[in-house]
């Protein structure tokens, strides 16, 4: 109840968009969310790079991932850090639009040229300039161990009856075939973004999460019933299970295959001395619907954006193009194994195989998604699909009422 | 008894009127001060939830009135609510009648000196010392399904804490846990503080111990009981950290105060929303509040 002291207290400050920033050149300050040692270190290392580049000082704040993300609202309306690491798509528009982001139009002026048109359209508002300079993306898609496959003599599956017919294979051998934690609400939603697009195309995800379509509609229906006869090779008790342990099921050999983003990996980095992780794989979700084949792919993309509040603009976008350049991104791809890097012209000599197929298989994708909770309102995402997918998976055959509650939210949401 | 305090009372009272200008100040400091800061930090952010619950708010653009709409949302199309109703009604049930006999129980088997009590004592005591979320974190150890302590010891495969059926069971478990400890050492004050005298009246007199205790101590014990009352409200009410810590309060562990922080905290918030189920919060816990000291009041008038 003493939450609305805290809402006062962000209250003040907003306004339009589109405000001009000051241009200034002193030092700056690099708010972060990367409180991991792999990726903190990783920071601290382009940042160093560019201070001795520059000769500007710039000093960084690390806040707990999940702290930074559920106070950004608050801390973009009081004294926020010149450049902060964010998220691209509709969180990335959200807060350009309310004039909280500054424009880098500039900045991609320089950098343009080291990234693909779908970067920079994930890098673009709705007002047509550019608030987002991408640092790393990874890729959401099924995941095994090349011994396993080998063992058995699985073949990986092109089409959606071909990796039924090896998880009926799976459990005959007393494997769980899918692997499944959605302990968190959000795992499941990559299964539901991955089954929407083969099954009814990237613009239709797009329309869906936009608010534009009815969670009551045949085509989201067909999702969830595609879902319905998968859900018997899904591993058993997934709703108190997290991804971490999930994983341990995929590492012991005792789950065949594990949708995910390629995070996953962090779990076998260091496991039977490495080998583990060498022994790590994966393939993009198989083909439903021809029309579609396996043309989009989920990696969502991690980067940078400007406080429109900014006193040191000209620092700042010093920094932003450096952070968008091929040495900066190579320096977070080696250091980070789970993730790889956007720039098209960067050094990948150092790029293990999981990172070289990570980077050809979403660079032969046509359509690139974000992942649910950063193509749809956050509000809805984490309000309403969290509990709504997880009722779903504990009764499945109710999912017309449940798709019914989400469509009576959704409309009360998407007002404003 | 009654004729001695009505002799004394209008003495009492006449002395109490006459303040000198210096009472006075004091007097007003002492309440006022405390006054403002109970109406500015309480009852008026309170009323700041009330103003909100009746707007559309994402914390950055302009608050737009809407009138009763959230509430009419809460109530029809936001399944999490009743689950969440329920949940808290179970939590305050089992802490009220489960837990708390069971600290009591703790407290008159250790207030009988037996060999070992300090460290008993400080066993039961220690998970109070805890933080929530910590007992939380210490629990999803213990619950975790292919990991957990308690499916490894017993070859069992329950799902713990994902199936929705037992979750809020579990997790009582471990909530009472805790629970039991704060109230042993209440209880343990308040039994230190029984004159051993009555209880050895109450023996010559033929009664057995647990007449002793029902008919003599208990009575006696009354102010702690209220105190023990006030405190399991309140944690019935409060309860977040630990479903929060375990799954943010979803599938099965859905709590009121957990879907007030998991609309209200993040970006893009919901905030009148989330303000609409807090005012619900609000108006349960002044239910209990009005109640309490509707009864306090009668009590002193009576006297």
């Amino acid at each position: 109840m003493g939450l609305s002291a805290l809402a006062a207290l962000t209250a003040c400050g907003g306004g339009g968009g589109g405000a001009s920033v000051s241009e200034g050149t002193g030092d700056i300050t690099f708010g972060s969310n990367q409180s991991d040692a792999v990726p903190k270190a990783a920071y601290q290392k382009i940042i160093d790079g560019f201070v001795k580049e520059s000769g500007s000082k710039v000093s960084i704040n690390t806040v707990d991932h999940n702290t930074f993300q559920e106070q950004i609202n608050s801390y973009l309306q009081g004294d926020p850090d010149d450049v902060f690491s964010w998220f691209s798509g509709y969180r990335m528009r959200f807060f350009a639009d309310q004039g909280l982001a500054g424009d880098i139009s500039s900045v991609w002026d320089t950098i343009g040229k080291n990234f693909s048109e779908s970067f920079k359209a994930a890098a673009t508002a709705s007002d047509g300039k550019q608030y987002f300079v991408p640092l790393s993306y990874y890729p959401w898609a099924v995941f095994y161990r090349k011994s396993v496959f080998e063992d058995k003599g699985y073949e990986v599956p092109t089409t959606l009856d071909q990796m039924t017919e090896i998880s009926t294979d799976m459990l005959k051998e007393g494997l769980d075939p899918i692997a499944f934690g959605d302990k968190d609400g959000w795992p499941a939603m990559g299964t539901f973004d991955i089954l929407n697009m083969r099954i009814n195309g990237y613009d239709y995800h797009t329309k869906l999460l936009a608010g534009e379509d009815s969670w009551e509609s045949d085509q989201v229906k067909e999702v969830f019933n595609t879902w319905t006869k998968l859900l018997p090779y899904h591993q058993k008790g997934g709703l108190g299970r997290d991804w971490q342990e999930t994983a341990q099921g995929l590492l012991q050999k005792k789950s065949g295959m594990y949708l995910l983003g390629m995070f996953v990996s962090q779990q076998f980095q260091d496991a039977e001395g490495g080998d583990a992780l060498k022994d790590l794989d994966f393939f993009t979700f198989p083909e439903i619907n021809p029309d579609y084949g396996t043309d989009s792919i989920d990696a969502p993309i991690d980067g940078f954006m400007m406080s429109a509040k900014t006193q040191n603009g000209g620092t700042a976008k010093k920094l932003l193009e450096y952070l968008g350049s091929a040495e900066a991104e190579k320096i977070n791809a080696d250091a980070d194994k789970g993730l790889v890097g956007p720039a098209s012209n960067m050094d990948t000599s150092n790029y293990t195989d999981l990172q070289k197929k990570a980077a050809e298989v979403v660079g032969k994708a046509k359509n690139i998604a974000q992942f649910m909770d950063r193509d749809t309102r956050p509000d809805f995402a984490s309000t309403v699909m969290i509990p709504s997918i997880q009722a779903f998976i504990k009764n499945p055959k109710d999912i017309n009422n449940i798709l019914k509650d989400v469509e009576a939210q959704k409309k009360a949401i998407f007002v404003g | 008894m009654s004729t001695l305090t009505q002799k004394t009372r209008p003495a009492k009272a006449r002395k109490v009127r006459r303040y000198s200008t210096t009472d006075r100040v004091v007097l007003a400091l002492m309440l006022g001060i405390p006054a403002l800061v109970v109406l500015a930090f309480v009852w008026g952010p309170a009323l700041g939830s009330v103003f909100l619950s009746f707007t559309r708010w994402n914390g950055v653009t302009a608050i737009q009135p809407v009138g009763f709409q959230n509430y009419e949302q809460i109530a029809t199309i936001y399944p999490p609510f009743w689950p969440a109703l329920l949940n808290n009604v179970i939590w305050l049930l089992v802490l009220a009648l489960v837990a708390t006999p069971l600290g009591l129980f703790l407290a008159v088997l250790l207030d009988k000196n037996i060999r070992g009590t300090r460290i008993y004592q400080s066993v039961f005591y220690l998970p109070v010392v805890l933080s929530l979320a910590l007992v939380g974190f210490i629990w999803t150890l213990l619950y975790s399904q292919n990991q957990g302590l308690i499916n490894q010891l017993s070859g069992a495969h329950v799902n713990w804490l994902g199936n929705s059926d037992i979750n809020i069971w579990a997790v009582l478990v471990a909530a009472s846990w805790r629970h039991v400890g704060y109230i042993m050492v209440l209880y343990l004050a308040g039994l230190k503080g029984v004159d051993p005298s009555i209880k050895e009246a109450a023996s010559i007199d033929g009664a057995n111990q647990r007449q002793t205790f029902f008919r003599v101590v208990f009575p006696v014990l009354k102010p702690i009981n209220v105190i023990v009352l006030v405190v399991t409200v309140i944690e019935g009410l409060r309860a977040f950290d630990i479903v929060y810590i375990i799954n943010k309060g979803t599938n099965g562990l859905e709590l009121l105060s957990v879907l007030i922080t998991n609309n209200i905290i993040g970006e893009a918030s919901r905030i009148g929303f989330g303000s609409a189920i807090a005012v619900i919060l609000l108006v349960i816990s002044l239910v209990f509040i009005v109640t309490y000291l509707v009864q306090t009041f009668r009590k002193e008038d009576a006297r």
